[in-house]
């Protein structure tokens, strides 16, 4: 009896510990797999698989990044904080093993790997080429207008000159056209599997495109669900670069930033995006997460003050506000230093064509209040400063601060929160008397910048209304300029007049960080502020 | 009125917690005459080099993100708050029980009407209702009342209704009829005395709520608007300090807030005691 | 029986035409220009035009209303603009786990609340009846979100016992066959016993999050009524007939008191689905309430508009099932035919 419970007891133990071993081995199995899967949190996710669609989201154009290739790419370099970038100065082949620039400088041929193929196995072609860019000047809005931008306008310009070799004819010499076909927009399709999804009311097949996949890129979609996850594999034919080594990218949305900063601290996910400037700040110290950053390139956050309402429309006033609002304090208490300088620059003309660079503004409440007074405003006035719900985390706090400083030069401040929905219409109505704002533009060109703010087209981005000839003139100069030295001279110009007229007052321009595990490596820093995880490893 | 007196010092004496509460209200609602005249700093008044600092002899409360003193901002958004709570619940009191009460006595197509909208009103999901009126309309303190007065109209509505109806075939309202009662002298002295204990309940708890549903609000970025000290905006935007250490931002007025609604809940409770008849003595 | 039910759903078209009313005009007043927002950071006002006149929005609204409601009838809700997504495939695969997560935080607080308010009932007064009492109103006292980024605080971050708030499952988990659509359910029919504890896990804390929110009114309202019913002259006569306590308590009293305790448990259905949206927000749950969250933000009408009209037809559901059971137990309420 006794030795048959013995017996028992005996064998219910070794079935406990082999389960005990089998689950340990399973736990290790499945560890496995985790270490060729990047775990990836962010606030919000993609919208869309398709960068040339309607609304599509600033997520996306990661997304779009991974899974589309482009016919050129950059290379890379060192920054100077020792991070990783993208390098703006020298394009590398991705789709096009090599173009040429005809020697009359009338058009550029662009010669496609030939062992380039899309996602279901058929192989990129010029034809796919010339659809893709078509489509983008075709569905209007953004994509088409970031076409233009390098300009390339018309699908006249787009030529199949063989399976294997694009022709683009140029319009005109712009430094920006290469350069242009390297940014998310101008990604390639696969022309024939998207025209199987055109409809007669849908001719760029725009409907399906959004929750399909047609890339040639290193990633291949497994698993889209918008507003929860995306699910990346690698795609082992992938030619156009070394095979990245993450076999799967897991790209979840955590709405809640204190909670993506918990995971990053537990070790939980590889990589945390968009958190608030004071968590990186913070997690610096934590012996567990390692968090890279350098300046978002040609971005800036800004006060816009719209010069076609009064009391904008006099210059003394906006150096008035210019000389009142507490620079430091916001640098520090704002961007917790993740973020170079805009403010206090020694000289009242640019003296380099860096950009953005600090602005001559100090704060200087008596020189505000002077200012203020000579410009006929000696009690102040009211008006309302507008920021986006969608940055309140950045531009709150701003507010608060700049309503307090102007306060005591005697201009009362109203704080109007714009729902990110209605931001972009309050942008074009311009109606919005005083602004925050942040803005960045994709190619890293100061002519390019101010071609979108400061220019009298009166774009979008132009939300202080500022309308002036002499600017045009320059930034028309800068863009086009046949040589360095008149490049620079402009340059330094159109600076120079912004720093005069101040219709915009900078702040600073904050850093792109990003948070991720020791074991995380080859993060770099990319223009669409978004993630490359063909870099990415796992040491 | 003696008798309410005396019944109600008993109801205190046997329920301590409601005589806490009771105080408490008294306490809440002196600091949101006076607070404003009391506090060390002004609520409003940005210090950015000393934010995020811990509570302190300086600091009762510490400061928050742009260095704001958290017990001065804490203080006087009690005023706002309970504005905010008591508006809101008055006006669906009084317009929620007139329809149901004529509703549950009259029936017919007003009746039918009434249940219409409550059901209508009832079919949102009623946070995202409130979300929905506060983002058509705009962030405003007065369209948060709105918002919240309107997403608690079903409750009183049903509830007045469903007192009325049960109560209206009982032999005491057949008597006052045959006695030659008005039906106005009807509701007003005969059933509304019955639909007010359990209506009690519902606005205590409904006081709470609407802080609640203000505080809900702000989390969402549809709350009051910045730079005013409201306890929920206060505790919404705290909360994303939580896990960096920074506790004291959501705490306090956290604690301010919570003991506002615990009071309301209690009196309530009380309110109830006080005015069953059948716990007189 | 059946005929009452068919009259009380026919009742309930009108108050669904009432929602597809309301749920139209408040999206429409919502503010932003949905073709700006489209056209993307840098359109010009053609392009935003173009989008519009794409979009339908420069049709009136008489005509928008009368093009959306045909379609509604054709089983179209539109397509969000912010996912891309059909809205009606959109709801239907989000909805079930806002339910489960609904359903499973009524549970717990019912669990939880109905004991705490009969236990209050019977010792009014006491310090049982007072702790009773702060406990289940300190929870309704602190606004969700607050307790939910403190749970998950205290349970993920501090003691790590909690999954990371990343959703239902984790992220290598398979979702079991879908049959109710219920994690727990489909993986118990399923069989994968693995994946249940896994869904449990994730479903716990927000779960309990909700449920704590809805202790107060079921347990405040389990003891108001039950002191009413134990007071009352029914039970006072069984009391002096002397039959045994427990019989007085479960069989009688309890058995009166449940009714304005259903009425209650309807309204906090509905409250918690709305309070949902917070707890979705919080947990990164991929239900409705943060699709609809997300579409308010954004203007996005179809989506707010079909996320409206699929809880009309929920509630109304609801409904009939409360009145049934409301007549059941109370046989002073005959429902008006």
């Amino acid at each position: 009896m006794n030795i048959t419970k013995h017996y028992f007891q005996r064998l219910a133990r070794g079935w406990v510990a082999l389960a005990f071993v089998a689950a340990l081995l399973g736990s290790l199995n499945a560890s496995a797999g985790r270490n060729e899967t990047l775990i990836v949190v962010r606030e919000q996710g993609a919208n869309s698989l398709d960068i040339q669609g309607l609304g599509t989201n600033r997520p996306a154009y990661g997304t779009s990044w991974n899974v589309y290739d482009r016919l050129l790419s950059f290379g890379v370099k060192t920054a100077a904080n020792g991070d990783l970038s993208y390098d703006y100065q020298s394009l590398k082949p991705e789709l096009a093993a090599s173009w040429r620039v005809s020697e009359d400088g009338k058009y550029i041929d662009f010669m496609l790997r030939k062992d380039a193929v899309f996602h279901d196995g058929s192989s990129v072609t010029a034809a796919d080429v010339q659809w893709s860019f078509a489509r983008a000047l075709a569905v209007g809005g953004f994509p088409t207008f970031q076409m233009k931008a390098g300009s390339i306008e018309s699908a006249e310009q787009f030529e199949v000159v063989d399976k294997h070799t694009f022709r683009l004819h140029l319009l005109r010499d712009d430094k920006l056209t290469l350069p242009d076909l390297a940014v998310p927009v101008a990604a390639i399709y696969n022309a024939s599997l998207a025209k199987q999804h055109a409809t007669d009311a849908d001719p760029w097949a725009l409907e399906w495109l959004k929750t399909n996949d047609a890339g040639s890129g290193a990633y291949q979609v497994e698993k889209f669900e918008p507003g929860v996850q995306v699910v990346l594999s690698r795609f082992d034919a992938w030619r156009s670069g070394p095979l990245p080594k993450m076999e799967k990218v897991v790209e979840r949305v955590v709405p809640s930033s204190s909670t993506r900063r918990a995971m990053s601290e537990r070790g939980d996910v590889d990589v945390s995006f968009d958190l608030p400037p004071k968590d990186f700040a913070q997690l610096i110290d934590n012996p567990k997460v390692k968090v890279q950053g350098i300046p978002v390139e040609n971005f800036m956050w800004f006060l816009d003050m719209n010069v076609n309402m009064p009391p904008f429309d006099k210059l003394k006033v906006r150096q008035a506000i210019a000389a009142a609002i507490p620079y430091q304090a916001i640098f520090d208490s704002v961007s917790y230093g993740r973020a170079a300088k805009l403010f206090g620059g020694e000289q009242a003309q640019p003296t380099s064509i860096d950009w953005p660079q600090a602005y001559p503004y100090n704060t200087d409440l008596k020189k505000a209040k002077a200012l203020l007074t000579e410009a006929g405003y000696p009690d102040g006035f009211k008006t309302s400063l507008y920021y986006n719900l969608g940055l309140a985390t950045w531009s709150e706090p701003i507010a608060l601060q700049v309503q307090q400083n102007l306060r005591q030069i005697g201009i009362e401040l109203t704080l109007e929160k714009i729902p990110g929905a209605n931001w972009r219409g309050e942008m074009g109505k311009k109606s919005m008397p005083f602004l925050i704002n942040d803005m960045g533009g994709w190619l890293n060109y100061p002519d390019y910048f101010f071609f979108w703010n400061y220019h009298s087209q009166n774009g979008v981005f132009n939300t202080m209304s500022y309308q002036n000839p002499e600017m045009d003139a320059y930034i028309d100069a800068a863009r086009f300029a046949p040589d360095q030295a008149s490049y620079i001279e402009n340059v330094k110009g159109f600076i120079g007049k912004a720093f005069a007229d101040v219709p915009r007052i900078p702040l600073f321009q904050s850093n792109l960080d990003v948070a991720t595990r020791l074991d995380i490596q080859g993060y770099q820093y990319w223009f669409h502020r978004q993630l490359d995880y063909r870099q990415l490893y796992r040491k | 009125m003696k008798d309410f007196l005396n019944h109600a010092l008993y109801v205190f004496r046997s329920n301590p917690v409601t005589a806490v509460a009771f105080i408490a209200f008294g306490l809440i609602v002196l600091v949101a005459v006076f607070g404003a005249l009391l506090v060390p700093y002004d609520p409003l008044a940005i210090e950015a080099a000393n934010q995020f600092s811990p509570p302190s002899w300086q600091h009762w409360f510490g400061t928050d993100q742009v260095g704001r003193d958290i017990f001065s901002r804490t203080v006087v958004a009690t005023r706002i708050d309970l504005l905010i709570s008591v508006v809101a619940v008055a006006l669906s009191l009084v317009v929620g029980t007139a329809l149901g009460c004529i509703a549950g006595y009259y029936g017919g197509w007003f009746d039918r009407l009434c249940g219409r909208l409550v059901d209508t009103i009832m079919a949102f999901p009623l946070f995202v209702l409130a979300m929905g009126i506060v983002a058509a309309l705009g962030n405003s303190v007065v369209n948060i009342i709105y918002a919240t007065a309107i997403i608690n109209l079903p409750f009183y509505i049903r509830l007045a209704r469903a007192e009325v109806n049960v109560r209206r075939s009982s032999a005491y309202i057949d008597a006052a009829i045959l006695a030659g009662n008005s039906d106005t002298r009807i509701i007003t002295l005969h059933l509304l005395p019955n639909i007010l204990p359990p209506m009690m309940v519902q606005i205590s708890l409904n006081m709470g709520w609407a802080i609640l549903n203000a505080a809900g609000l702000s989390f969402i970025g549809l709350g009051v608007r910045p730079p005013a000290a409201e306890w929920g905006i206060m505790v919404a935007e705290g909360a994303q300090y939580i896990v960096s250490g920074e506790w004291w931002i959501s705490f306090f007025p956290g604690m301010a807030l919570m003991l506002c609604v615990l009071c309301f809940n209690f009196i309530g409770d009380g309110l109830r005691d006080m005015m069953d008849p059948r716990k007189r003595t | 029986m059946f005929k009452m039910l068919i009259s009380r759903f026919a009742a309930a078209i009108p108050s669904l035409f009432g929602v597809l009313v309301i749920a139209f005009v408040l999206t429409r007043a919502l503010p932003g220009d949905p073709a700006a927002f489209l056209a993307g950071p840098a359109a010009s006002q053609e392009a935003i035009e173009e989008i519009r006149s794409t979009l339908e929005l420069d049709k009136g609204l008489m005509a928008q209303f009368v093009d959306y409601t045909r379609n509604v009838f054709n089983g179209d809700l539109g397509s969000s603009w912010s996912t891309g997504q059909p809205v009606l495939s959109e709801l239907v695969s989000r909805m079930p786990a806002s339910i489960e997560l609904t359903l499973l935080g009524l549970s717990f607080a019912i669990a939880v609340a109905v004991p705490l308010g009969v236990l209050s009932a019977t010792r009014p007064g006491s310090w049982i009846d007072h702790g009773c009492r702060l406990l289940t109103t300190a929870g309704v006292s602190l606004p969700i979100f607050f307790t939910g980024l403190l749970l998950v605080y205290v349970f993920y971050f501090l003691l790590g016992w909690a999954p990371a708030p990343m959703g239902r499952l984790s992220l290598f988990a398979d979702a079991p066959p879908s049959v109710t659509g219920f994690f727990l359910l489909d993986s118990l029919l399923a069989g994968q016993w693995a994946t249940f504890v896994e869904a449990l896990q994730h479903i716990a804390l927000p779960a309990i999050n909700l449920g704590i929110f809805a202790l107060a009114p079921i347990a405040r309202m389990t003891r108001a009524s039950m002191l009413g019913v134990l007071s009352s002259d029914f039970v006072r006569t069984a009391k002096a007939h002397q039959l045994p306590p427990r019989k007085i308590l479960y069989g009688y009293a309890l058995h009166n008191a449940m009714l304005p305790v259903i009425t209650t448990l309807g309204m906090v259905f509905s409250f918690l689905l709305g309070a949902n949206v917070l707890v979705e927000k919080v947990f990164s749950w991929p239900g409705v309430g943060s699709f609809a969250l997300e579409a308010v933000v954004i203007s996005d009408y179809a989506a707010v508009q079909g996320f409206v009209l699929a809880m009309g037809i929920f509630y109304v559901f609801l409904n009939l099932l409360i009145d049934i059971v409301y007549g059941l137990v109370d046989p002073r309420v005959r429902i008006a035919t």
